[in-house]
Order: structure tokens, then C-alpha cells, then sequence
């Protein structure tokens, strides 16, 4: 089934498709962008700062899948013995981190004007901080290490000590006394965020969705590059 | 009534930078990885040019490597 999805197979389809992709996402950033600044309502309580979850919820939330899947293909990667796996958690982990980065640098403003602080040592602040360094220690271990297998294996590793910290950002504000608001959307039960706020909130998140997309199709054809370049010099 | 907008009740102050920064990484990313996949594929063009014709026939029996140079000509 995996000879299906080789690179040398998939190139053709991967090398076409970011320019759809960035058409798309910038068709849906504009309407998601016009919804959360202009139509969506604002808050009874937080007044017009509430906007400020439009970008901070989607990226914590991508953040959070594409780690993910970083070790979901890392593992794979291991189980059946396929570099393609590895090329795809590779690929994916540049947008990873910046959407991390992007959740943590909005959290802290959106902080100021609802706790009075940029920072706080809460349980999910800094959960999400320590997501952060497992995304640059995933990075450097790539850049540091020339063997494809010791890079295999300490970056799959990484990824692993990595997971722990998920489900710990996930139930942090329900298992510790935090800062931080419970969670108002959930997929099991009703949610607590009214439909006004739920559009412009699930059309920003598609929004983020589409870019790491663009980003995760740009990297893996860069990558496939590479290895052909270095193809050619064997020649 | 555009006033009322922009200000945002006293919060734009918070609201403008965090979506301006959002943007801003968003333009950093996608510009970083555009170069870096124009220079790979630069770096494939030039050493295409200087193979042999025999090796450059051996290098276009994969498709992927055609496909490249394609591309690469389309841009």
C-alpha cells in the first residue's frame, strides 16, 4: 500500500498542489479575518479583547495536531521501516513550531488585558513553552546529526518525551488551579461559545489549517529535491 | 462609526498587534521556505546541466527528475 504514496509517485500531485492550496487560504483567511474583527460580536465580559482567541485558539490547537502527527509518522516511520514517514514529520515540523510560537506570543497579549500580566507560570502557559523546546530540540536534532538512522532514532525520541506533554496541555486548566479558561469547545459535549463566535473561530482555524498545509507540501518537495540532488552527484 | 472600529472599545491596542503578528509570522514562513525550495531547485538545474548526456538520459528514467526540471523551467 506505502508504494503507492512514494515520493517518486506523489511528486507530480505535490508539486502542483501549493498553489491551490495558497489560493484557498487566502480566500478563506480574508472571510475568516472579516468575521473576526469586524462581524463577530464582542463579549460581554472581555469586551472587544475576546478577538484576540481568532488567532490564538486555532494556532494552539494546529500546534498541538502537528506534534501530533509528527510522532504518529515518526513511530510509523519506525514500525515499518519507510524514510517517507520520516520526511513528512520532518516537513511538518518548521509550521509546528511557528503556530507554537504564534499561541504563545498572542496568549500573552490577550494576558495583559484579562489577568493584568503578559506572563504567568501557569500550568498551560508552560506546558505550552515546554511544547515549544521539544519542537526546537525535534529541529536541532535534524541539523546536528549527518547519520539518517542516529537522526531516525533521536528524533523519534524526541517526539515520544514530546507526547507526554499533549494530553498534560490539554487537561492542565482541569487538573491544576489556572489562569487560564477552561476549555468552551468540546467535540463529546456541548460547547459553551455561542454560534457567533463559533463560525469565525472554525473558519480561522480551516484558515491555519490550509497554511501549515501550504508550508507541510513547500518542505516535502524541498526535501525530495535534496535527496535527488544528492542523487545526482552519485551519478 | 470607522473609529468605533478601529478602536475596539480601548482594545485594539492588544487585538491589532496579535493578528499583525500572526500575519507577519505567517509572511516569514512561507517566504523562508519559498527560498529555500527555489535554491534547491536551482541547485538541481545547475548540476542537471553538467552531467553527461549519458547521465543525464540515466537521470531522466525517473520520472520525479523530469518532473523537477519541469517545474523548474514553469516558474
Amino acid at each position: 500500500m506505502f508504494k503507492l504514496f512514494e515520493p517518486n509517485k506523489i511528486f507530480k500531485i505535490t508539486s502542483t498542489a501549493p498553489k491551490y492550496v495558497l489560493f484557498l487560504f487566502i480566500i478563506v483567511l480574508s472571510i475568516g479575518l472579516v468575521e473576526a474583527l469586524v462581524i463577530s460580536p464582542e463579549d460581554y465580559k472581555q469586551s472587544d479583547a475576546v478577538r484576540i482567541m481568532y488567532v490564538h485558539v486555532p494556532a494552539a490547537w494546529i500546534s498541538l495536531g502537528i506534534f501530533s502527527s509528527i510522532t504518529f509518522f515518526s513511530i510509523c516511520g519506525f514500525v515499518f521501516r519507510n524514510k517517507n514517514f520520516f520526511l513528512i514529520s520532518k516537513s511538518l515540523a518548521s509550521s509546528g513550531l511557528v503556530f507554537n510560537i504564534v499561541a504563545l506570543v498572542t496568549g500573552s497579549i490577550w494576558g495583559k488585558p484579562t489577568w493584568g500580566t503578559w506572563w504567568a507560570w501557569d500550568a498551560r502557559i508552560t506546558s505550552m513553552l515546554i511544547l515549544a523546546l521539544f519542537y526546537l530540540m525535534y529541529l536541532i536534532v535534524w541539523r546536528i546529526y549527518d547519520k539518517e538512522e542516529k537522526v531516525y532514532k533521536i528524533s523519534t525520541f524526541v517526539t515520544i518525551l514530546g507526547i507526554i506533554n499533549v494530553p498534560i496541555i490539554k487537561y492542565s486548566v482541569d487538573w491544576w488551579n489556572t489562569l487560564h479558561q477552561p476549555a468552551s469547545i468540546n467535540i463529546l459535549s456541548k460547547s459553551s461559545i455561542h454560534s457567533s463566535m463559533l463560525y469565525p473561530l472554525l473558519l480561522m482555524t480551516a484558515a491555519f489549517a490550509l497554511f501549515s498545509l501550504l508550508i507541510f507540501l513547500m518542505k516535502y518537495n524541498t526535501e525530495l529535491i535534496k535527496i535527488k540532488n544528492k542523487g545526482l552527484d552519485r551519478l | 462609526m470607522i473609529n468605533e472600529l478601529l478602536s475596539m472599545n480601548g482594545y485594539a491596542v492588544y487585538v491589532l498587534p496579535a493578528f499583525s503578528f500572526t500575519l507577519l509570522s505567517f509572511l516569514g514562513l512561507y517566504f523562508v521556505t519559498k527560498r529555500q525550495f527555489v535554491r534547491e531547485q536551482n541547485k538541481f538545474v545547475a548540476k542537471f546541466g553538467s552531467l553527461t548526456n549519458e547521465q543525464a538520459n540515466s537521470a531522466k528514467l525517473q520520472r520525479i527528475n523530469k518532473e523537477i526540471l519541469a517545474n523548474a523551467t514553469n516558474d
